[in-house]
């Protein structure tokens, strides 16, 4: 089975203090620590458990530029056999939709059975694999917690909803797939695997090589602009339990209840 | 044994001159056989470094396998196991005598005749009994007392009850047929009217030769016979069925121990002989498959003698986490025995995680050392167990909770991800920046010592308090100190012993460069993973001190005096950390501190010095998820408990916050307390009454450097 799966280099929640800058409409980009986005690198574990089962090839894209290429040589190190990175100033400020756009139109350069997405980034958007989905015509399902090849071009999927409770669909190939955290444990990457694949050439597209419209992406054709962040003011409302310990317990199982968290 | 005239032996031996001879030959081959597949996984393994330092090496036989120096740690067992290695060492020329007698009767050993031999048949002669008498005694303990560490648990299948007992019953067998022997020789001389050799009064062979008294000569002479034949069946019976099971140490001890390990606190290389700068082009790193162990760790597995003291005072084992170190040895024996047979060639090699080793026993262990601390033949486990995790690093086999620090070590220089520029933070709380400014060592300004600070002293809010201290002690005793700041990375101590090579290298490279280019003289750590891995895991770096010591110095110096302890009704108890104690052999100069402190009360735990138990962990053990039924800690907190310890002293971050969580755990929150050395160091020390700011300015105060 041939498989794609584009992921993104975000800045890492847990090595970094995220502040925002002046201006208010992004975070501080200075002295941050770059990671591949979490739900991504799930989406290209599970590629390389459904290759290593059923044999084909994992190939993962990007969107960037040079800085990009660490997350791709790491996926790669891991055991993805095709990095492509594609890169153009005009891609720059691209919404959603946007890379949905680029990347459809580099997914129609080949022959792909399954295109998979990280469930999310850290933008929140949740929506480039939907929108590519869409794009191509492809079926789409979000928030992908299990796969499994099924004969005649079918996989069975299982979504995770309400409750941590899950729910089992069929669809047909070729199709697109955003994966949730915890679908499997993805392998552990040191920097020994990444020198190992440092010399491994890198395919590069850009706007031209996939016959993109620069005013269709990039800023230029976005049509969501962020203008703003609010971050909620902290204030008080905190209920701290004093007394002791079989007192607490017994209180916040009350509390615990009364809320909703306990039934 | 040794002189006989031909005549006496004759009727004793001579008609079974021919089927001895045999018997010999097919013993000797037989053994040699076996020794040969044997030696065959040591040829298939990879190298490994021992055949440097022979000086140092004879002085560890001396100590360890001559001198049996381990064996009394366990009274009793040791004993037992002294008198045993006398009685065979003794015995050995008696038991080659009496081979050879029996395919050449008038055979001497050289210089055994005469007075010489005499002596030395009577001393032999105790020796036997001693030897026997052991042997009924070890088997009693096997059957009647059976003391907890030799149980086997069901998940590591049958006990080996019967097994121990049939060799040792085989050994007393051994014993009884030379006694026999021996009376049955003097019984025949009586018999003949010759000169009787002496037997030692009350010795086996004593006892039995009153049983042949009144015997016929033809009856002594069957007695004769059969029991050298025992013997000697017995004698090559065993030899050829020891390299099966646990009494092969008999065989190899004396080798695994001149090839023991010569440097504690050490990792052995990746690779032994390949240099740093050539592991990228090393295929494979640690074990992953047998083969992959190094042969010494192969004749290690041959050599455990299954007495189970590792896993006896092994923490993770005790804490019910799935490792114990005694069957990390006998899995990986069975499986040489099963992959290299005695008949066949040797089988494919499979991974060994995933079918003898989980990953999680794996993980489980917190490189403590007891157990190699308390080996009586020096088998290494913490080479083995990173050589095993270097195995699952390098295939991507990592737990997540692992994953992200190690992830921020290589990212941030530290485990916890924190930001490089937040490092001295520390430093800068401005109630300590008043009573001592602490400066960044740079271009700009040098310093004759680094206080290297390392990652959780510097980023744990709690354990900064321990850097806080150090500081102000080394101000105290007249340091020039300063720290690397931001430029500090993580020692790479923890990432080196959870299998992460690579990135130890990376950290290492860097600190390595800093520091020289700091250009200061000496080093000085509060942390023992930091001091360990300063010490042993870098090179060419100056000398490096723990704090204990610079504290211990300056009390015999008298830069430091301490006042009388407020709470002295307290009973304090210091926990020696496993990388200042076992690994480093600091024991003296912490307690050394305490007990300069008036009024402060100290009692020992049980279990202390080099018997320490480890507090659970530290560095990224700390991150790792463990199954376990009980926290390593708890148990800890629990032995100072039982030792009426109210305050538990130690000098490691990690212990710190494992024996500060172990307290809450264990319910004695409140009853008892955890301070660091430095810590209680700083709040005794005597110090000259505080000058007033505005009189001398911050800058000209001693430690006051700082940018």
């Amino acid at each position: 089975m041939e498989i794609l799966v584009c992921v993104k280099r975000v800045p890492d929640t847990s090595e970094n203090e995220i502040v925002l800058n002046r201006a208010g409409n992004d975070i501080e980009r200075d002295d941050l620590v770059y990671s591949i986005n979490e739900p991504d690198n799930y989406a290209v574990e599970e590629a390389l458990q459904i290759v290593g089962r059923i044999g084909g090839q994992v190939t993962v894209v990007t969107i960037g530029d040079e800085d990009d290429e660490e997350i791709l040589r790491r996926e790669m190190a891991m055991g993805a056999n095709h990095g492509i990175m594609i890169s153009d100033e005009v891609f720059q400020g691209s919404d959603g939709r946007g890379i949905a756009t680029i990347l459809k139109a580099f997914v129609e350069k080949g022959h792909y059975d399954l295109i998979l997405t990280g469930v999310q980034a850290e933008a929140g958007g949740a929506q480039v694999g939907g929108m590519l989905a869409a794009m191509l015509d492809y079926p789409f399902a979000a928030v992908v917690n299990s796969i499994e090849v099924l004969d005649g071009g079918k996989l069975k999927i299982s979504r995770e909803i309400e409750g941590g409770n899950k729910e089992f669909s069929e669809i047909d190939l070729p199709c697109v797939l955003s994966i949730q955290t915890g679908i499997n444990e993805p392998r552990y990457v040191g920097m020994r695997g990444i020198r190992a694949v440092a010399s491994v050439p890198i395919a590069t597209y850009d706007a031209s090589t996939l016959g993109i419209d620069g005013g269709a992406v990039g800023e230029a054709g976005a049509k969501v602009k962020h203008v703003d962040y609010f971050v909620p003011e902290s204030t008080g409302g905190a209920e701290i339990l004093s007394g002791d310990r079989d007192a607490n317990i017994e209180k916040l199982l009350e509390l615990l209840t009364e809320k909703g968290g306990l039934r | 044994m040794a002189a006989f005239p031909q005549s006496e032996l004759t009727p004793l031996l001579n008609s079974g001159r021919d089927l001895f001879l045999i018997i010999h030959i097919l013993g000797v081959a037989c053994f040699a056989y076996i020794i040969t597949k044997r030696l065959a996984p040591l040829l298939h393994a990879q190298r490994d470094f021992r055949f440097d330092r022979p000086l140092s090496r004879l002085r560890m036989v001396l100590k360890f396998w001559l001198g049996q120096w381990k064996h009394p740690r366990y009274r009793g067992a040791g004993t037992l196991h002294i008198l045993i290695f006398a009685g065979f060492l003794l015995l050995a020329l008696r038991a080659f005598t009496v081979l050879i007698v029996g395919v050449s009767p008038g055979f001497v050993m050289p210089f055994l005749s005469g007075k010489a031999g005499e002596i030395y048949n009577l001393v032999t002669d105790y020796a036997t009994t001693v030897v026997f008498i052991c042997m009924v005694v070890a088997i009693a303990r096997r059957l009647v007392f059976k003391p907890a560490r030799y149980e086997v648990p069901e998940r590591y299948g049958k006990a080996h009850t019967a097994d121990a007992v049939f060799l040792l019953g085989l050994i007393a067998v051994l014993m009884l047929a030379d006694s026999l022997f021996a009376a049955g020789k003097v019984a025949a001389q009586a018999q003949q009217g010759a000169p009787l050799e002496a037997l030692a009064v009350l010795s086996l062979p004593w006892v039995l030769r009153i049983g042949l008294a009144s015997a016929s000569m033809s009856a002594i002479a069957a007695v004769g016979y059969g029991a050298y034949f025992l013997h000697e069946v017995t004698f090559y019976f065993l030899l050829c069925y020891r390299p099966f099971g646990i009494q092969f140490h008999v065989e190899t001890s004396l080798f695994s121990i001149y090839f023991g390990k010569l440097d504690r606190g050490t990792i052995k290389p990746v690779r032994w002989g390949v240099p740093d700068e050539q592991l990228d082009q090393v295929k494979s790193f640690g074990v992953k498959t047998f083969e992959d162990f190094t042969w010494k760790h192969i004749l290690d597995f041959y050599s455990c003698a299954d007495c189970g003291r590792c896993s006896d005072n092994c923490p993770s084992n005790s804490a019910g986490r799935p490792l114990s170190p005694r069957f990390l040895t006998l899995k990986a024996r069975d499986y040489a025995f099963q992959h290299f047979p005695v008949f066949g060639g040797s089988n494919n090699s499979q991974a060994l995680i995933g079918s003898i080793y989980s990953e999680d026993e794996i993980w489980s262990c917190t490189t403590c050392g007891a157990c190699e601390e308390e080996c009586p033949l020096l088998i290494e486990y913490i080479d083995k167990i990173v050589d095993l995790r270097r195995g699952m690093i390098d295939d991507g086999n990592v737990p997540q909770s692992l994953q992200k620090p190690l992830k921020a070590l290589e990212s941030r220089g530290n485990p916890y991800g924190k930001m490089e520029k937040k490092r001295a933070d520390w430093a800068r709380a401005s109630e300590f920046q008043q009573e001592c400014a602490v400066k960044t060592v740079g271009k700009n300004d040098g310093a004759d010592t680094l206080y290297f600070v390392d990652s959780i002293s510097s980023y744990d809010e709690r354990m900064q308090s321990i850097a806080r201290a150090t500081a102000k002690i080394l101000d105290d005793v007249g340091e020039n100190f300063g720290i690397l700041g931001s430029a500090e990375k993580d020692s790479g101590h923890e990432a080196r012993r959870f299998g992460e090579e690579t990135l130890f290298m990376a950290l290492r490279d860097h600190n390595a460069e800093t520091i020289r280019a700091a250009g200061v003289q000496k080093i000085v750590t509060a942390d023992p993973h930091a001091y360990n891995a300063l010490k042993h895991d870098y090179k060419d770096l100056p000398p490096v001190e723990h704090i204990s010591q610079v504290i211990a110095r300056g009390v015999q110096s008298g830069k430091i005096e301490f006042a009388p302890l407020a709470d002295s009704d307290k009973l304090y108890t210091y926990h020696d950390p496993c990388y200042l104690g076992r690994h480093n052999q600091i024991y003296a100069a912490p307690r050394e501190v305490l007990d300069a402190i008036p009024g402060l009360k100290r009692v020992e735990m049980k279990r202390s010095r080099d018997r320490s138990f480890c507090c659970g962990g530290g560095g990224l053990m700390l991150f790792y998820e463990p199954r376990e039924e009980e926290r390593i800690g708890v148990q800890r907190v629990r032995m100072a408990a039982a030792a009426g310890a109210d305050v538990i002293v130690t000098a490691c971050p990690f212990c710190m916050t494992n024996i500060e969580d172990a307290i809450k755990v264990a319910g004695y929150e409140g009853k008892m307390s955890v301070i660091d050395l430095v810590e209680l160091a700083d709040q005794q020390m005597v110090r000259e009454s505080p000058v007033v700011e505005t009189e001398i300015p911050a800058v000209q105060k001693e430690c006051a450097v700082a940018r």
